[in-house]
């Protein structure tokens, strides 16, 4: 059951065939990465029971604060589940990163709403924006004046944690006509000098909120100079590209490169190219939670295996 | 378990033509009328862009000098109108939100949506 993966159009990288994936459960399945082939360890009840030697920090995506349409009328309702979740956690993640879409419009109430449920977990929570979070009046001012601080541009940082080198880059503003999702180039000089004095060995994790590599050039569903980014993480030796925007699953290795979307809590959307265009995916109730989620990164120290496990709101 | 495999499919077949293309076709006649009459009553004449599945239709629109275009969203999701060269860009429309711009001078007017880039149109004014 092979399937076919990202797009490389463009990348230079060459269309291949991506994992092989070994067992699928209901819930989810964890992978871990080894010498950049990534294989199933076993389903989430087993990845709970194994020792985590390293730290561990969650994804969560794409929250719609404010959608109340059929796919979902209550996204706030399934961000409190999620979160129960993480409150649940037998080991607390060290910070959450969240891929952007916080809220559905940018509204200072949909902001309050997903802060005071985010808050509930007690850990430090690191943002980019969605393409929903920077549609106020003026355009990311009420995004940046919120969760910009130490931040460059529109928001873009990072941070070194437990060894490990953590970029949020911005790939939603200035957007051009006919184009695909946007770093620029004052943000490309900022990743430039930013990893210029890090040695090959640190182990990198990017994240932004849409995909860096184009998946899906028909749906907008990539980033326009993507590659540029990825050719400065190249020579790390453990690179880790989280993304959020499509709303659904998807996982690629290629070469020493992870990439990994997250689900979304709020409403899943249609796989490329099975439905006119993407948006809100109505399916039946008691499916929706099968289809939302949120997703647990191992690092384990001195070594290179991390596994991402994709936990879904049913489970 | 099968719409989890479904969603690694990634390189899946081209869509079908969208359905708000098939309207765009149907209602392409019924523009030309209105178009005939706008030549009439250029100041009152309002055409009508709309957005469904991502996409504007029609995707591209010629209108007299003087004619006020008015933008409709119908996804569930928000989108904005953005001019290429910045002449007109709308805010954020949410599901039923709309847009006019009247165009006070002739030419091409290349725009798209500000959040999602591949929607593009066309309003061509003479």
């Amino acid at each position: 059951m092979a399937k076919k993966g990202f797009e490389d159009r463009g990348s230079g990288l060459g269309r291949r065939e991506v994992l092989e994936c070994m067992v699928w459960a209901g819930t989810g399945v964890l992978w871990t990465v080894s010498g950049g082939v990534p294989h199933s360890v076993g389903l989430i009840g087993d990845a709970l029971a194994a020792e985590p030697t390293g730290f561990t920090f969650l994804q969560m995506s794409d929250s719609h604060i404010g959608f109340d349409k059929a796919a979902n009328p209550d996204a706030l309702g399934t961000l409190r589940e999620a979160i129960a979740k993480v409150k649940a956690m037998p080991i607390k993640p060290s910070f959450i990163i969240h891929t952007g879409d916080i809220t559905h419009l940018s509204r200072p109430a949909e902001f309050d709403n997903a802060d005071k449920v985010f808050g509930e977990t007690g850990v430090q929570i690191h943002y980019v924006p969605g393409e929903h979070d920077i549609i106020d009046e003026d355009r990311g001012k009420a995004y940046l004046e919120r969760y910009g601080k130490g931040s460059k541009g529109a928001g873009w940082y990072s941070y070194d944690d437990h060894g490990v080198h953590f970029i949020g880059l911005v790939n939603v503003v200035d957007l051009k006509g006919g184009g695909l999702g946007n770093l620029g180039a004052e943000q490309l000089a900022w990743l430039e000098a930013d990893l210029k004095d890090k040695s090959s060995s640190t182990p990198i994790v990017v994240f932004a909120h849409i995909p860096l590599q184009v998946i899906y050039r028909e749906w907008g569903w990539g980033t326009e100079d993507g590659t540029q980014a990825l050719a400065l993480v190249k020579r790390f030796g453990s690179v880790t590209v989280l993304n959020g925007h499509i709303h659904q699953l998807a996982q690629k290795v290629e070469g020493n490169m992870t990439f990994h979307t997250a689900l979304s809590t709020a409403f899943p959307q249609p796989a490329p190219g099975s439905a006119p265009s993407p948006g809100p995916m109505l399916v039946p109730a008691d499916k929706l939670r099968t289809l939302l989620g949120l997703s647990t990164v191992t690092v384990v120290q001195g070594n290179k295996p991390l596994a991402i496990i994709d936990k879904t709101l049913a489970g | 378990m099968q719409i989890l495999i479904n969603h690694l499919r990634l390189a899946a077949a081209r869509f079908a033509p969208s359905r708000a293309l098939v309207v765009a076709m149907l209602l392409g006649p019924i523009l030309g009328a209105m178009l005939a009459f706008g030549a009439v009553a250029a100041q009152d004449a309002t055409n009508a862009v709309t957005i469904d599945n991502f996409t504007f239709s029609p995707k591209e629109l010629t209108v007299a000098l003087g004619t006020t275009v008015k933008w409709v969203n119908h996804d569930d999701i928000p989108h904005t109108v953005v001019e290429k060269k910045t002449t007109f860009r709308s805010k954020a429309l949410d599901t039923d939100d709309s847009y006019s711009f009247t165009f006070t001078s002739a030419g091409e007017f290349d725009y798209f949506c500000g959040l999602h880039p591949h929607m593009v149109g066309k309003v061509i004014v003479k």
